[in-house]
């Protein structure tokens, strides 16, 4: 595990090493890169206004790192899009881009349809909810992406404590990541355990990249993301950064079983494809779980089908507006 | 009109409108100060982040000095002197509260956003809005965070800056979040006290029959109710918060009393502490238990007259905007600057409410007049008002 040791000790960072952001613009008119700042969002009129505030006075009035802040949205029904666009961000829904494609709910729908919509050499996806939001959560991100030209896909990770004051809970250590997809990569693919939280919600990626890459649209995106880029591009495609502490709202166990459903679904499709299947049972797209009303327990099923939308590379609108 | 201003109340609605331009500085800065804690006496977060700021801004001479104060100078043209433009930047809320801020299409939510979170703002983000304006000044700018403002603080970093520095100062803005249209240019006299009893071990509660810490501080606020305190000019007690006992069955054996007396008459402060130590002396020789008074914090009575060419420029300016002035005695950093016979005024950014809770609010639309005021009055002060004659 030699590899994975150097691995570790060359594509971690931790985002105070890019904190001169004179010297990463000058890096980034270097290589010429445009880059884009994307936020899928759903129902995040709480925090999003904070998020269009501090990217669009860090990242774009002193600091000119990005060249566009677009916000994706899966339908909110509350004020999302009218308070990011009163900051200034693009603002669009998801099923008014590409619409021959038709339009599936869900965050990796659209991380998908950014790259169709938006026009960066790089791309930065950001997670809505956090709560203390600070522009490293993107220029931590998007700098080993200047610097190192063989890196495509650089990670987040958080530092997570386990106690906090008011109330607030951090997710306790990545519960998914440590339950299911560390056991998971330990056991199929152990180089990839040296991504530290896998499941994070932010990456920076160069388009090149995410154009090749086929998009679930539920929980199992940043899984399937992990094991395609691992079998085309190979570890060295990875970098990580970690980015201190990230506060957010806590999820329930049951919502982490969905998800963890989701991820499996992905994985073990990846590995049928990948030809790593062995003896694997029929998958069903059902979740049985349990809810209590006083000393009767009801089952409840949930019906979490994960679709998969192509490479975009592949789609006749996104071959013609490249000039592919 | 005092000549100075003529040509800038003209300018006062371009001004409005072109600072909206750099508004997500303004506001991200307003976040960002808002979310580090910043304590009295604790402060040091948030000076890191100034002198960041005004490091990125261009500031000359960015320093930090034995109190903790940011200080960064926005170089004059001519250097012929000086104007400090300042904002405190401690709070009352403690580092374990959740300092999150939200943003919402019309306003700011979180605690110490209003005071003085924006203050501290303005200051960081002035270099942008200068510079937004195409505005450079005659004299040099010191923007000076301040530290140790509030409470026992006792304007220690205003006053520490003004005692210490050798810079010949002409002019003087302190800036608070809260309220638009707020125009402070004379100090109250005011003293903060903390009231201590302990009840000394082996009292004998049989032979004089108070009932431990609470009974007596509550014979003490009794009788500091009863002092005079005038309507005109006017006096005011403020009984703060008190502290004693820990159980239901326990008599309590301390006892803190907090409380803050302000008066415009000069000297009636002084005279009414006098007072309240004569109480304690009083009620320890009758009780036998032990009461001490400690004062944190003293202001003198002072400042400009109504007339005074700064204050006429203040009106004229606020009137220009549409803004209804809001007359009221400082007890913050004005008070510093008034004992050094700096002339100098406190004005407001915007409206807010809820100050000094956890959902402490400023709305976003009024900062805009409320910065177009501060850079006319700054202009103003650039341009010699205070040296006019009356």
């Amino acid at each position: 595990m030699k590899k994975l040791e150097s691995w570790i000790e060359h594509n971690t960072f931790h985002h105070s090493q890019f904190y001169d952001q004179l010297e990463l613009l000058k890096q980034k008119e270097k290589t010429g890169l445009t880059i884009s700042l994307c936020i899928p969002t759903l129902n995040e009129e709480a925090t999003i206004g904070k998020e269009i505030v501090i990217f669009r006075s860090e990242l774009m009035e002193r600091y000119p790192l990005i060249d566009e802040i677009a916000v994706i949205d899966s339908g909110s029904t509350d004020k999302t899009l009218e308070v990011a666009a009163s900051f200034g961000a693009d603002t669009y829904f998801a099923g008014d881009i590409l619409p021959s494609q038709g339009h599936k709910r869900g965050k990796g729908e659209n991380l998908w349809k950014a790259i169709h919509q938006l026009k960066g050499d790089i791309i930065c996806y950001v997670d809505a909810d956090i709560k203390n939001i600070h522009p490293r959560f993107c220029y931590g991100l998007v700098a080993p992406l200047l610097y190192r030209e063989e890196m495509q896909y650089v990670k987040a990770f958080y530092d997570r404590p386990l106690a906090f004051s008011q109330g607030i809970r951090p997710s306790g250590g990545g519960r998914v990541t440590e339950i299911l997809v560390r056991p998971l990569f330990s056991l199929f693919y152990p180089e990839l355990t040296g991504l530290v939280q896998p499941l994070s919600g932010e990456y920076a990626v160069r388009r090149k990249v995410l154009e090749r890459l086929p998009f679930p649209i539920g929980y199992g995106v940043e899984t399937s993301h992990i094991m395609d880029v691992y079998h085309e591009w190979g570890l060295e495609a990875f970098g990580q950064t970690d980015l201190d502490q990230r506060v957010h709202r806590n999820q329930e166990t049951l919502s982490l079983g969905k998800m963890s459903f989701g991820i499996l679904q992905s994985f073990l499709g990846r590995m049928q494809k990948m030809g790593m299947e062995g003896q694997l049972p029929d998958m069903t797209n059902t979740l049985r779980q349990f809810v209590a009303k006083d000393q009767q327990y009801e089952q409840v099923l949930y019906d979490i089908v994960e679709e998969e939308r192509p490479p975009m590379i592949e789609i006749p609108e996104y071959r013609e507006k490249m000039g592919y | 009109m005092p000549k100075v201003i003529a040509s800038i109340l003209d300018s006062l609605p371009a001004y409005r409108e072109r600072i909206q331009q750099v508004r997500e500085i303004i506001l991200a800065n307003a976040v960002m100060f808002g979310e580090i804690p910043s304590p009295t006496f604790h402060e040091s977060g948030r000076v890191r982040f100034m002198m960041d700021r005004f490091t990125e801004g261009g500031c000359q001479n960015i320093s930090t000095d034995e109190v903790g104060n940011a200080v960064g100078i926005v170089p004059g043209k001519k250097s012929k002197g000086h104007i400090i433009l300042s904002a405190h930047l401690d709070t009352p809320f403690a580092t374990s509260v959740d300092h999150t801020v939200t943003v919402q299409t019309d306003h700011l939510v979180g605690p110490g956003i209003l005071d003085n979170s924006l203050g501290a703002a303005v200051l960081a983000s002035l270099p942008a809005i200068l510079d937004q304006l195409g505005i450079q000044f005659e004299h040099n700018l010191i923007l000076l965070g301040t530290t140790r403002s509030l409470g026992s603080g006792d304007i220690e970093g205003m006053r520490f800056f003004l005692k210490n520095n050798k810079l010949p100062i002409d002019a003087g803005v302190i800036v608070e979040g809260g309220t638009l249209g707020r125009l402070s240019y004379t100090s109250l006299g005011m003293s903060r006290g903390v009231i201590d009893c302990k009840i000394p071990r082996g009292y004998d509660f049989s032979r004089f029959g108070a009932a431990g810490g609470i009974a007596i501080l509550n014979r003490v606020i009794t009788k500091m109710l009863a002092l005079p305190t005038p309507r005109e000019p006017a006096t005011q007690l403020i009984l703060g918060s008190m502290h004693s006992g820990t159980s239901f069955n326990t008599i309590a054996k301390t006892g803190t009393l907090q409380y803050e007396l302000r008066s415009e008459q000069v000297g009636l402060v002084g005279e009414l502490t006098d007072e309240i130590e004569s109480i304690l002396s009083e009620i320890r020789s009758s009780t036998g238990v032990e009461l001490s008074l400690k004062e944190v914090a003293r202001r003198h009575n002072g400042g400009l007259d109504y007339k005074h060419p700064l204050l006429v420029a203040c009106r004229e300016i606020m009137k220009a905007l549409n803004v209804k002035p809001g007359v009221a005695p400082s007890t913050g950093e004005l008070a510093a600057l008034i004992e050094q016979d700096i002339p100098g005024v406190t004005l407001g950014l915007t409206r807010g409410q809820n100050r000094h809770m956890f959902d402490e609010q400023v709305e976003i639309e009024p900062i805009f007049t409320g910065l177009a005021q501060l850079i006319a009055v700054l202009q103003a002060m650039d341009g010699g008002i205070c040296h006019e004659e009356a």
